[in-house]
């Protein structure tokens, strides 16, 4: 049986100690406390679990901010009670701060002392041997006809082969102590001390990192200055200093459609060649962008994480002025890529055009209904609302190249009042009614949305993690235990020594009696086996003339 | 061999892996139905499982009483060992099949991959862990008392799987195409599965100790069950073992993973979250246990509270939430420009 956890067995429940350490006061005062805060610990620990929970049924800000705004749109009178609790950036918020805030403080306050306390237990000897070691849970009992001083010379030795520190001999001992495992509590301070590590690698990262995304066609480049992005997130100290002066063009994009299978319409192979510059007058480098390999120019990381289709769209006005040609970006809706988008031409005479609606990269007709096959841009349809009038562009607030302010703008409509539908395929060009002008859909390009991130820290943080594992593994695996040998001349008239081991002790030869103890330590031991191997070891090749066992 | 061939192979081999257990579940009934009628000792001879020699099943021993056994009792006896035997020959095999079935369902890929696409999948290696490592602990730990959550666990999850999971072969989505999904995978679901079986010693844990703590004297198979204090060790080394495994697989390989593929090494997505409260849970249960007041009872509480958070992040989640990049139906990560985007990507 094990030595310390008994916790069904009410006569062993001895909340705030072990057995072994009864006599040390101060451990016992230690433990106390130890185990007072222990509880703190613990419920700080449920805490921090309880309270990541939020953040995981309610969109997070950070985590999908789409998803956030669409929510809070739905959801009226839930939101603003939202919105003061933090609740859409709870791992940013102040209540969880707390939590984990005070579950550090707790665990420096636990950790400081103990590394005191394992500084001094490191260097002591094993404590002498507890009188009676019958007492033990764990103990065996043999007799021998060998001298006490052979059975104590062999313990010794076999303990020490064991790897177990011994206590001095000293003048007169009848029994040997020894000690192992002492680097188990070296392992749970190490783990603890690195949970630290780790925090702080994250905190470094949030507050001095950045993350950014940019969509960019194929064949333009991007030059890394913020006004280039469109969208970024900085840290909390973060200074624009810190991008670094590269630039790279996207040389090509290469994808592979999977156009049989259950994944038919899926695509990968996913690559993007790049060509780039650490700095302006830097040399001209290449590398191909793909998914799990990203680019890392001076401590910023370049990935490859989404893809879709630019139109190139030119539209000429009722004058007959090309007043918006270019590759348009349009985003894709759902996972066949039909893809949405706007184009916005203000500048348009009689009447500004803004154009709004959906690209089919593989159009089909079914029963009437227009559809999307695939991904792939094999058979490339535009299919758009029209707008005229005022876009809304002049009134000084920037605007999404993605929405069409149509406040002011008014809707085509055909005659029966339908809304007119502008549908045009790849090559095609149509004449808007009413001399509005034309539009055509020149060709169709490919664009990459890389994102662009520094995560200074993150190399703390994996070394805290590792480190917390090594020291995990060391507390969980090492098994510190004490062990005892006694080895006594037995007279006739004492038949053990110990008053309690009973029956066996009468009649029988003189000879040694030989009491072996071992002690778990870690709660988690199984201290039988090993004894039995030790008790074997010791007796090596003396007759077993006794029975006794516990 | 063709991939269609391949994917047959596999659903046959999931399908046998399921009778087999089935049969071993049998097995198990059969030989703890038993047991209800032969008093402990005689059967304690028969199943060696449950006479390790640390049980502390002996208190019981002592308690009943030496009565001689009758040759009926012996009968029984010998049938409680044969089916004893025969739920472990009978689970063996059914890991067998369900190895099978998982080679074959990475070799049905195009190209040949891990086993590891989609939901099925992941729940078919998961559970695989559960009774593989069963096995393999089960000399360790002499784990026969375990026999009957472990078989019926198994089939009920290989039937959730096969029902409601199941997806056809499919290649890996771009983002799961790495080294780091197989070494992740592998450490999550080897930690799943000994965090499964510690939960289920748990479990048999709280039964005894109440039915201790009622003073009712525990019958038919709750008497071969060990000693609530020999269960606590156990279930702690279950754990003991997992919790290490676990912190590789979230906190290490998870987040580098991520950091390659999204980005950003925390992404605070709702997996995320979720392995991140599982396993601040097991930390809990491993203060719990030696922490005055919460060893015992409440630390097997909190056990069974990690594996119930440990299977919803496994299953449950992906249903729960729809930002998962870990949706693995789904092209993963997302263009979130503006307003009108929606969710695909790479
Ligand atoms: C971030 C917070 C913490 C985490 C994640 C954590 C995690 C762990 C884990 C996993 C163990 C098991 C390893 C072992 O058994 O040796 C452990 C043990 C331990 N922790 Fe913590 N801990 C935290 C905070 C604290 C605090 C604040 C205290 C101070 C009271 C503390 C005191 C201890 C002690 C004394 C042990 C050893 C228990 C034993 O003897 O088995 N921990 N901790």
């Amino acid at each position: 049986m094990t030595a310390t956890v008994e916790p069904s067995a009410p006569e062993t429940r001895h909340p705030d100690r072990r057995p072994g350490e009864l006599t040390f006061r101060e451990l016992l005062r230690f433990a106390w406390r130890q185990l007072t805060s222990m509880r703190t610990a613990l419920i700080l620990l449920l805490l921090l679990a309880l309270a990541a929970v939020p953040g995981s049924v309610i969109p997070q800000e950070g985590v999908d901010s789409l998803k956030t705004g669409n929510w809070k749109d739905a959801h009226p009178t839930l939101t603003p009670i939202y919105e003061k609790l933090d609740l859409f950036d709870v791992y940013g918020s102040v209540w969880f701060a707390a939590v984990y805030i005070l579950l550090m403080v707790s665990l420096v306050g636990c950790i400081v002392p103990r590394l005191f306390v394992y500084w001094r237990a490191a260097r002591a000897v094993p404590p002498a041997a507890p009188r009676n070691l019958s007492r033990m849970p764990d103990h065996e009992t043999y007799r021998t006809d060998e001298s006490p001083e052979e059975v104590l010379a062999r313990a010794r030795a076999v303990l020490a082969r064991k790897g177990y520190r011994l206590r001095p001999a000293a003048e007169g001992d009848d029994a040997v102590s020894a000690e192992r495992g002492y680097l188990r509590e070296a392992g749970n301070l190490v783990f603890h001390l690195s949970v630290l590590i780790v925090l702080a690698g994250f905190a470094i990262g949030g507050m001095f990192g950045f993350k950014g995304g940019v969509i960019v066609i194929q064949g333009d480049t991007f030059s890394n200055n913020l006004t280039q992005y469109d969208d970024f997130v900085p840290g909390s100290l973060f200074r624009a200093s810190q991008l670094n002066p590269f630039s790279f063009r996207v040389d090509d994009f290469n994808i592979e459609w999977l156009t049989s299978g259950p994944r038919q319409g899926m695509a990968r192979g996913f690559e993007a060649p790049l060509s780039y510059r650490t700095s302006p007058d830097a040399p001209e480098q290449t590398y191909d962008l793909r998914v799990n390999h990203p680019l890392s120019i001076g401590g910023t990381d370049v990935f490859l994480i989404g893809h879709g289709y630019a139109p190139v769209i030119t539209i000429r006005d009722g004058e007959g002025n090309v007043v918006y040609s270019r590759a348009t970006p349009f985003l894709p809706a759902d996972a066949s890529f039909l893809s949405f988008g706007v184009v916005k031409a203000p500048d348009a005479l009689p009447e500004g055009i803004g154009l709004e609606g959906l690209l089919y990269p593989t159009y089909a007709s079914v029963d009437g209904n227009p559809f999307n096959v695939m991904g792939d841009d094999k058979n490339p349809v535009l299919s758009m609302r029209v707008y005229t009038g005022d876009l809304n562009m002049d009134n000084g607030s920037p605007q999404s190249v993605y929405v069409l302010d149509k406040s002011k703008a008014t809707m085509l409509e055909k005659k029966d009042g339908k809304p007119y539908r502008l549908d045009l395929a790849l090559g095609q060009t149509v004449a808007l009614p009413n001399g509005l002008g034309t539009v055509s859909f020149d060709d169709i390009t490919p664009w990459v949305r890389i994102q662009m991130s520094q995560t200074p820290g993150k190399m703390v943080a994996l070394t805290g993690v590792v480190l917390a594992l090594v020291g995990l593994v060391g507390s969980l695996f090492l098994r510190p235990r004490r062990v005892w040998v006694r080895a006594r001349r037995m007279d006739d008239g004492d038949p053990g020594g110990s008053g309690d081991s009973g029956g066996s002790g009468h009649a029988g030869p003189p000879g040694t009696l030989v009491e072996v103890a071992a002690l778990d330590r870690s709660g988690g031991g199984d201290v039988a086996p090993v004894l039995a191997s030790i008790v074997s070891a010791v007796r090596g090749g003396s007759a077993p003339t006794a029975e006794e066992t516990s | 061999m063709t991939d269609t061939a391949w994917e047959m192979l596999s659903n046959r081999a999931v399908a046998t892996a399921g009778i087999l257990y089935f049969l071993a579940l049998l097995a198990h009934l059969v030989e703890w139905s038993t047991m209800r009628k032969v008093p402990v000792e005689v059967a304690a001879g028969a199943t060696s499982g449950t006479t390790s020699g640390t049980t502390a099943a002996g208190g019981v021993l002592v308690d009943l009483g030496p009565t001689a056994p009758t040759a009926a009792e012996e009968r029984d006896a010998d049938r409680i060992a044969l089916f004893g035997r025969l739920g472990l020959i009978l689970t063996g095999l059914g890991v067998a099949a369900h190895f099978v079935a998982l080679v074959g369902r990475g070799m049905a890929a195009d190209p040949n991959r891990v086993p590891w696409g989609n939901m099925y999948e992941f729940t078919l290696s998961g559970v695989f862990l559960v009774a593989a490592l069963y096995l393999a602990f089960y000399k360790k730990f002499a784990l026969a008392w375990l026999s009957l959550s472990v078989t019926t666990f198994v089939v009920a999850m290989l039937m959730v799987d096969v029902i409601w999971l199941y997806g056809p072969v499919a290649p890996l989505t771009e983002a799961l195409n790495s080294p780091w999904l197989v070494i992740h995978v592998i450490s999550a679901c080897i930690a799943t599965g000994a965090f499964t079986l510690g939960g289920m010693t748990s479990v048999l844990f709280l039964l005894k100790e109440r039915q201790l703590a009622k003073g009712k004297q525990p019958r038919g198979w709750m008497a071969r069950v060990p000693a609530p204090a020999r269960l606590d060790l156990v279930a702690y080394r279950m754990h003991a073992f997992a919790f290490p495994v676990w912190t590789f697989a979230v906190l290490i390989t998870g987040p580098i993973w991520a950091h390659q593929a999204w980005s950003s090494y925390w992404n605070w997505d709702p997996k995320e979250v979720w392995a991140f409260i599982t396993w601040v849970v097991y930390a809990a249960y491993l203060h719990a246990r030696s922490t005055a007041g919460w060893k015992g009872r409440n630390a097997a509480i909190l056990a069974l509270v990690g594996t119930a958070t440990l299977w919803f992040n496994f299953i449950g989640i992906n249903y729960f939430s729809t930002t998962s990049q870990h949706s693995y139906a789904a092209p993963a990560p997302v263009v979130q420009v503006a307003p009108g985007s929606g969710s695909v990507g790479v």
